[in-house]
């Protein structure tokens, strides 16, 4: 086709969007039945470069609709609207063990969406498109206010929907790796939620003092949040994937000053010990470092050293005691942690106590550890710095792709409802709108 | 016995729930405000306050009442009362005005367009007409509206004389073109380029008063044919596909060059709010002095309001000083309103027409007149304003507030309609592969 006289239009709505929110990708004005491949280009913050594409065929007005065409080939294939970004990996080249996640949530991800000749596999980059159009994906709605706090001695950002309030909140706690990862509290606050990302295991105070924090630490997160002038008091939650499970558990169960409304925990464990804080808990896991297996491509399979469920009540948390309701979130391939081994212990605890009615169990077949965000790139192992060894080893996750990525959005959706029908008050005639999602 | 109902003060606030969609859009794309998890058939304001670059406030709002699930939709539902009534699914937006004590005559316009327009949409208890900052409203939402899609790329031009600011859309192109020229206010307004290049046309918004090359009339044709072929020769566009838009002052520009340009050649014209009167061989500088000239035609109304309109009609009798429209021979989109309190819109229309069948071309003219539509026709959802203030460029004269005409409602459905059809007219005649010949 000759690049001058193109006439192809490439069409995606919305242009900015948040990153859960759907696009629409509409390929117009090619010749009928022509063979194309639209390809989506990402440029991370670490500096690597992740791609996704699907090939398909114009239909005989020489439209391509993304949501209802099905792809033929590629990262992904089949009608997969959102194809183009759960399926983005690193570029062929690129150091292998890439994660994507996003630091800096100021500023939109960028994603560049470009339509080639004909069904093409590689060299991109060698190529010119035919078009290509520039996307913003937002892990901030306009609005809202990010607070970074450091009272108490804390490490942790605060963020605020836009309006007068008052909000509901909820104690957003990640996993083994550490650091102070924003992206998901922005989010729930883009969707109404006042949210406190915490750092429990690299935050200042144990750089300086070389100790692991207490559970005082997370008791004065919450606080700031209950204290919040713009924050309902009553109406906390909180929130915990793989490690941070076990904080979520162990402070809803046990905690005399947390009253938390309800509780979210993805990929973890009820298994700890009962006494003892982020220190005991990551000695206990050390205990068993001996049962880590390694796989065919050099991957730590994790899982193991979590199991079996222990029987001693010593060492999981007392579920026939929770008092609020709980959505429990596992991958089934999780490589990482045993959590469907523990969900099912957790639900035959809470039979036996009577409260099994708080709890909600989301099994996800062919999902691996890390459910994240909806249409954010599934990595099946990646390199991974555990607090717990200080060393750095490939860690498989596990997941397939495709099933992931469905899991992601199922249940990103499932949370937000949960969220929604748990924090705000019962009796709501309608129900909230997430048709955009 | 009297048996007392008690509501627990442990359960959460069940506040409504604004969505507004998008949270980031074009200024001309459609917003859907949604309010839900209101008591039922609850009287409430929906309320959008814009704090201008120039620190004015901005504000819009309508009256409506929930629906028995509580839920208000602003596109299906009416407005009782307020800035707007009935079914207005933007109206929170076009029926902005300044808050009451602003300064007077007022126009809204982005200067930067880098960033984008913050409208704060609220939802307040009850029909309130005023007094919104001293009441806390019930939820807002903070929404972005952007004359720039993202990877659009902005340059500043400083080329052979020519000043101006260059919008090139994303993706390798090549594109058609545009040469973007405002009106007698002078500047260099960037916004409509902005948003024209983000629906894929390399736009050149022009500033043609400041320049020193404006001194004589054939050094100013020359700068216009200067300015088309930088758009023209630039590598990410198709040279036979650039075409011209102006409004007011810019459309006479549009008409004159594309009548008398050997060596410019548009595709297509766009002429909002125009008139045809060119005195020959004067300067814009010059035509914009006219008033000046013609003060026993200027009408100043009841509101102490400069009305220009029939400063110039008496030109339509003189062909040596109107633009030799039997010469143009590219398709012309005429856009004007029939309030225009400015420019004698309507009878230019006419006589174009006339001309334009006498010469044997009136089969490339369509034109579109609106219904209490005055001059400033721009991009859809701006604000309308009767009068406004008004500074002629490069000319030591001082401010006088000029009536453009037109009653905001209808104003506004013409703004919406007109962009609808401008960008269908510029996909045709520089987009679609067959050559430009059909009306719209």
């Amino acid at each position: 086709m000759d690049r001058k006289r193109c006439t192809l239009k490439l069409l995606v709505q919305p242009s900015r969007g948040l990153v859960d929110e759907m696009f629409i990708i509409l390929v117009q004005k090619a010749p009928s039945g022509f063979q194309l491949t639209v390809h989506a280009l990402h440029k991370c913050e670490d500096g690597h470069s992740w791609e996704a594409f699907g090939h398909y065929t114009a239909d005989t007005i020489g439209t391509v609709n993304v949501s209802e065409d099905p792809s033929l080939g590629g990262t992904y294939s089949g009608v997969e609207q959102m194809g183009l970004l759960w399926s983005l990996r690193p570029v062929p080249g690129s150091k292998p063990g890439l994660r994507l996640r996003k630091m800096n949530v100021q500023i939109p991800m960028e994603v560049t969406i470009s339509v080639y000749q004909g069904h093409q596999t590689e060299g991109f980059m060698d190529q010119v498109p035919l078009a290509s159009v520039v996307v913003e994906r937002w892990y901030m709605a306009p609005g809202v206010s990010r607070i970074p706090i450091t009272e108490d001695r804390l490490s942790a950002t605060l963020f605020l929907p836009p309006g007068p309030g008052p909000f509901p909140g909820l104690l957003d706690l990640w996993g083994g790796g550490g650091q102070l990862v924003e992206y998901r509290a922005s989010l729930l606050a883009s969707h109404g939620i006042a949210s406190l990302a915490l750092d429990y295991l690299t935050a200042k105070i144990i750089m300086e003092t070389g100790k692991m924090v207490d559970l005082q630490y997370f008791e004065k997160a919450y606080k700031i949040l209950e204290q919040h002038p713009q924050v309902h008091g009553s109406s906390i939650g909180m929130l915990g994937l793989s490690l941070g499970t076990s904080i979520t558990l162990k402070m809803a169960v046990y905690s005399e000053v947390m009253k938390l409304r309800c509780a979210v925990c993805i990929s973890g464990c009820h298994m700890q010990p009962v006494d003892g804080s982020v220190e005991e808990i990551l000695k206990y896991f050390n205990q068993n470092a001996d049962r880590t297996r390694i796989s065919e491509e050099n991957e730590l399979i994790w899982r193991d050293v979590l199991l079996p469920v222990p029987s001693d009540l010593a060492f999981k948390v007392d579920m026939g005691r929770l008092k609020c309701p709980l959505l429990v979130v596992v991958g089934e391939d999780d490589q990482n942690w045993p959590a469907s081994e523990s969900a099912m212990d957790m639900k035959e605890m809470m039979e036996q106590a009577g409260n099994s009615h708080l709890l909600t169990v989301l099994s996800y077949p062919n999902a691996g550890h890390l459910i994240e965000p909806p249409y954010t790139p599934h990595a099946r192992a990646s390199l991974f710095r555990s607090m717990a060894t200080r060393e750095k080893m490939m860690a498989l996750w596990g997941g397939e792709t495709a099933a992931h990525s469905l899991a992601q959005e199922d249940a990103w959706r499932k949370l937000l409802v949960f969220l929604r029908e748990n924090l705000y008050s019962g009796t709501n005639p309608g129900t909230p709108s997430l048709s955009h999602l | 016995m009297i048996v007392t109902l008690r509501l627990s003060t442990m359960s959460p606030p069940t506040s409504p729930i604004l969505s507004v969609q998008p949270t980031r859009g074009l200024v001309d794309e459609k917003l859907k405000v949604v309010v839900e998890s209101l008591p039922p058939g609850s009287p409430v304001t929906l309320h959008s306050l814009h704090h201008s670059e120039d620190e004015d406030y901005w504000e819009a709002f309508g009256h409506y009442v929930s629906d028995f699930r509580g839920m208000v939709s602003v596109s299906e539902d009416l407005s009782f009362g307020g800035t707007y009534t009935g079914k207005e699914d933007m109206g929170l937006l076009w029926s902005m005005r300044p808050v009451p004590g602003s300064r007077k005559g007022l126009r809204l316009r982005k200067m930067n367009v880098c960033s984008p327009m913050l409208h704060n949409i609220s939802v307040y208890s009850g029909h309130v007409s005023e007094g919104f900052r001293e009441q806390t409203p019930l939820t807002s939402v903070l929404v972005e509206r952007w004359y720039m899609a993202p990877g659009v790329k902005r340059i500043d031009i400083m080329e052979k004389g020519v000043r101006g600011t260059l919008f090139i859309p994303p993706g390798p192109g090549p594109f058609p073109g545009l040469l973007d020229m405002w009106g007698g206010g002078g500047g260099l307004i960037e916004y409509r380029s902005a948003l024209l290049a983000s629906h894929g046309y390399v736009s050149l918004a022009m500033d043609y008063f400041n320049s020193q090359e404006l001194e004589s009339a054939d050094l100013e044709f020359k700068y216009f044919e200067t300015a088309f072929n930088i758009i023209k020769e630039h590598p990410q566009v198709i040279p036979d596909r650039v075409g011209m838009f102006g409004l007011s002052l810019g459309s006479l520009v549009t008409m004159h060059v594309a009548a008398e340009s050997t060596i410019v050649k548009p595709r297509c014209c766009i002429c909002v709010s125009g008139s045809h009167f060119y005195p020959r061989d004067r300067t814009i500088k010059e035509v914009i002095m006219e008033p000046r000239s013609n003060s026993h035609r200027l009408r100043i109304d009841e509101n102490n309001h400069h009305v220009w309109r029939d400063m110039w009609i008496h030109l339509l009798d003189d062909p040596s000083k109107k633009v030799d429209v039997g010469k143009i021979n590219c398709p012309i989109l005429l856009v004007n309103g029939k309030d225009d309190q400015n420019v004698p819109a309507d009878e230019c229309a006419e006589d174009i027409a006339l001309l334009m069948n006498a010469a044997g071309n009136g089969h490339l003219l369509s034109r579109v007149l609106y219904p209490d539509t005055g001059h400033l026709i721009e991009p859809p959802y701006s604000p309308h304003f009767r009068a406004s203030n008004f500074k002629a460029a490069g000319v030591a004269t001082k401010t006088v507030m000029l009536l453009w005409g037109g009653q905001t409602k209808p104003h506004s459905d013409a703004q919406e309609d007109a962009w609808r059809k401008i960008l269908s007219f510029l996909q045709h005649n520089l987009y679609s592969s067959t050559p430009p010949r059909a009306k719209l």
